[in-house]
């Protein structure tokens, strides 16, 4: 595990992955793509069924699923109005830009050579990345915080917690995997900005 | 990536007014981003300089927000919409 660096020469950011390590990253990020795919607008009680039909903007009430609430935060806390349009007109192409984020993700791992069935022992990926596509990949790597961090409940200053729980304890597993995307984030920003 | 359309065809006077004044954009902390990442935000979407970048970010750490940006309702807007883009918490309120 050693993350993210740009090759001196090529400029180009590169990362070599275990087999294990590329095909946990496509799974977490399926997940994610599953996620904002999936979970319909809420339902709108509020109009017409038939009106509601017709209706082609985007959501207009904050998502019910906490992690959804978390990407897609209320842009105007304090003006219930207001907000529901800043939702309505952004958050379809908030969703698309984060699932195609983490299709990109997916893709750029398999075009690397990651089976679609991870058999094989001993394969490595070695993924490497243009600028905008190292961008695509720290972005997405935040959502992929974001979601792990929401569903675990992680708060300020609580890696002591985590570190306490055993070793076979699910959560603190969980936790290791949020805290390897962190790294991997963490070296991927420093490649960056070299 | 398209920008919202907003279409406000029948303002009262008052909202005009209340449309002309400087709006701003507060990035909120949360437990997750990282402190790298939040400066490096910064500086490639606002186009600040390192320092002004750690500033901000050092404010929505220690203080637990900070306004990043001030503009326009639709300036604002953008600015929110790029942040969530980004995954950092933001919103957008009237200048003080």
């Amino acid at each position: 595990m050693s993350g993210f660096h740009r090759h001196r020469r090529s400029k180009r950011i590169i990362a070599n992955f275990t087999g294990f390590e590329a095909d946990l990253l496509r799974s977490l990020a399926s997940q994610l793509v599953e996620l904002l795919r999936n979970e319909a607008a809420v339902p709108r009680d509020d109009v017409d069924p038939l009106e509601a039909m017709f209706d082609f903007t985007g959501p207009t009430q904050e998502p019910e699923d906490p992690v959804l609430a978390r990407l897609f935060p209320t842009a105007y806390p304090a003006d219930e109005e207001a907000a529901a349009e800043f939702r309505r007109f952004t958050e379809g192409s908030l969703r698309d830009g984060k699932a195609n984020a983490a299709i990109a993700i997916i893709d750029g791992l398999e075009e690397a050579g990651l089976p679609p069935e991870l058999t094989e022992e001993g394969l490595m990926i070695d993924v490497e990345l243009d600028e905008p596509g190292a961008e695509t990949w720290m972005r997405s790597f935040t959502d992929l915080r974001l979601a792990l961090a929401t569903r675990l409940g992680v708060e300020e200053g609580d890696e002591e917690y985590w570190h306490s729980l055993p070793d076979d304890d699910p959560t603190a597993q969980a936790h290791d995997i949020y805290e390897w995307v962190g790294y991997l984030q963490e070296t991927l920003v420093q490649a960056l900005s070299d | 990536m398209s920008a919202p359309v907003e279409i406000e065809p029948d303002l009262t006077p008052d909202e005009i007014t209340q449309t002309a004044k400087p709006w701003v954009t507060i990035v909120w902390n949360d437990p997750v981003n990282l402190m790298s990442y939040v400066t490096y935000v910064f500086q490639k979407y606002f186009g600040y300089s390192k320092k002004k970048a750690e500033k901000l970010m050092m404010e929505v750490h220690e203080d637990g927000k900070s306004v990043v940006s001030s503009g326009t309702r639709e300036e604002m807007e953008r600015d929110v919409q790029a942040m969530h883009e980004y995954g950092l918490w933001a919103t957008m309120d009237r200048q003080d």
